[in-house]
């Protein structure tokens, strides 16, 4: 089973948002997405804390502690960029201004509840920051994960046991095996990675997963 | 005349008492008003509730007064982040109280209390834990949770450049939650690297107009959250 890598995984997904788009990217695996986007399109980054238009990271030594991402990084704004305060950030985000948002998961399910902020352990500090206004106001929620989680446990499952960021939010999933999509009948397969087989990725999953067929289709 | 420069930081919180609601801004350290915190700190002002983002790092500003038991609860969307450990050691012994907020709730409790707006609706945080306990209610098919606007007695604030009116501009990410805390306080109290005289802010550019603004103090050189963490620095 050969699978995509990480850096697969985000040109995988940065193949599927349309030219023109405006792309909030979470923090950790999502940020990869932005060195993958395709010649001919055009995204615009917006980051929470206050940037649309944001760029890559600076060369090193000329960091502005000032001009950071969601994940405290230090990026570049682009000509064309504009600053603004949180709550225009979160009217953006909440008023369904913003086309697409890439996230992390712990647990998806197959109706497309995401659980990626907390692992509701008594010890653990929660910390939500902007996750459950992006998948409850962002038009389109992709998520990027492993398959799998370390130990091999399924990440994705019928029920997640995580709390919940939010309910029915996801509408595609892209992971090492295979890209999948909710629809309202399960989740679907619509693409496989290199060398890995139907077989495989259901054998790691932990909801029935559907072929691709018109009755199946989105 | 208006002119709400105010001589040195101490002097600008001097009247915050204990039992204080204070908005402080900031995302992580851009736009954290450090020698305002510090300040606070050596004013001393105790059981203060803290809204603000995060709850600093290593053990100066925000993580320096919430270390010197000043903090009763926070208020915020994420209380950990890559150099924190004051605060989580804090909760985990159960002697600081968190009100944990979905970060655009956050944003929107208190651009409303600025607005004088007490409550509002929205889906975020529909089906989960965040809105157990809290009023719903439908629109158009959708369900919705209700928030309260949220108001201070102060806000803590850092800006780039102010005027004596305090109309103020920002810069870059810095920006984040300050415009919207320097409406929702009873005191505002900003902090500026730079005071201009009244017209060298171009009023098509004011971010924050100086009706939200009561207090003003200059600091030219603010110093940097990452580099006295890096140095291993602790206040006081």
């Amino acid at each position: 089973m050969n699978g995509w890598t990480r850096e697969e995984m985000a040109r995988r997904l940065a193949a599927d948002i349309p030219d023109g788009a405006y792309v909030n990217l979470g923090i950790g695996m999502p940020e990869l997405v932005v060195q993958f986007v395709p010649r001919d399109r055009e995204f615009v980054f917006q980051t929470e804390n206050g940037l649309l238009g944001m760029g890559p990271a600076p060369p090193a030594g000329s960091e502005d502690p000032e001009l950071i991402n969601a994940g405290k990084k230090a990026v570049s704004a682009i000509p064309g960029a504009a600053y603004f305060h949180h709550a225009d950030s979160f009217t953006m985000i909440r008023g369904g201004h913003i086309d697409v948002c890439v996230l992390g998961a712990m647990q998806v399910s197959a109706r497309g509840d995401l659980a990626n902020w907390s692992t509701g352990e008594a010890d653990a500090i929660p910390a939500v920051g902007g996750a459950m206004d992006l998948v409850a106001g962002v038009k389109r929620i992709l998520v990027i994960t492993e398959h799998t989680t370390k130990s091999g446990e399924p990440k994705i499952v019928t029920e997640c046991t995580y709390p919940l960021t939010g309910r029915g939010v996801v509408d595609a999933i892209y992971t090492n095996l295979a890209v999948l999509d909710v629809t309202s009948k399960g989740l679907c397969v619509r693409e496989l990675a290199p060398g890995v087989t139907h077989e495989e990725v259901q054998a790691k999953t932990g909801a029935p997963l559907l072929t691709p067929t018109p009755e199946n289709a989105r | 005349m208006i002119d709400k420069r105010v001589g040195c930081a101490a002097s600008a919180v001097a009247d915050i008492r204990d039992g204080a609601t204070i908005m402080i801004g900031g995302f992580g350290e851009a736009g954290s008003p450090i020698e305002l915190i510090h300040a606070l700190v050596d004013a001393g002002p105790r059981h203060l509730t803290v809204i603000s983002n995060n709850t600093g790092s290593g053990r100066v500003g925000l993580a320096a007064l919430i270390a010197n038991g000043q903090v009763r609860k926070m208020i915020c969307s994420y209380p950990r982040s890559a150099n924190s450990m004051v605060f989580p050691e804090l909760h985990r012994r159960g002697e600081i109280a968190l009100e944990l907020v979905p970060q655009g709730t956050l944003a929107e409790r208190i651009r409303c209390g600025g607005a004088g707006i007490p409550a509002f609706y929205t889906a975020t945080a529909v089906g989960t834990i965040l809105a157990q306990g809290k009023e719903s209610r439908r629109f158009d098919d959708a369900e919705y949770v209700m928030e309260r606007g949220l108001r201070a007695d102060f806000s803590l604030v850092k800006a780039d450049r102010a005027d004596r009116y305090g109309n103020l501009v920002y810069r870059c990410t810095a920006r984040n939650f300050g415009p919207i805390m320097c409406t929702a306080a009873d005191t505002t109290i900003v902090q500026v690297r730079e005071l201009v005289p009244p017209g060298a802010i171009d009023p098509e550019v004011v971010v924050t107009p100086g009706v939200f603004v009561d207090r003003v103090v200059v600091v030219p050189h603010p110093q940097q959250e990452s580099v006295l963490v890096k140095e291993g620095r602790r206040y006081p």
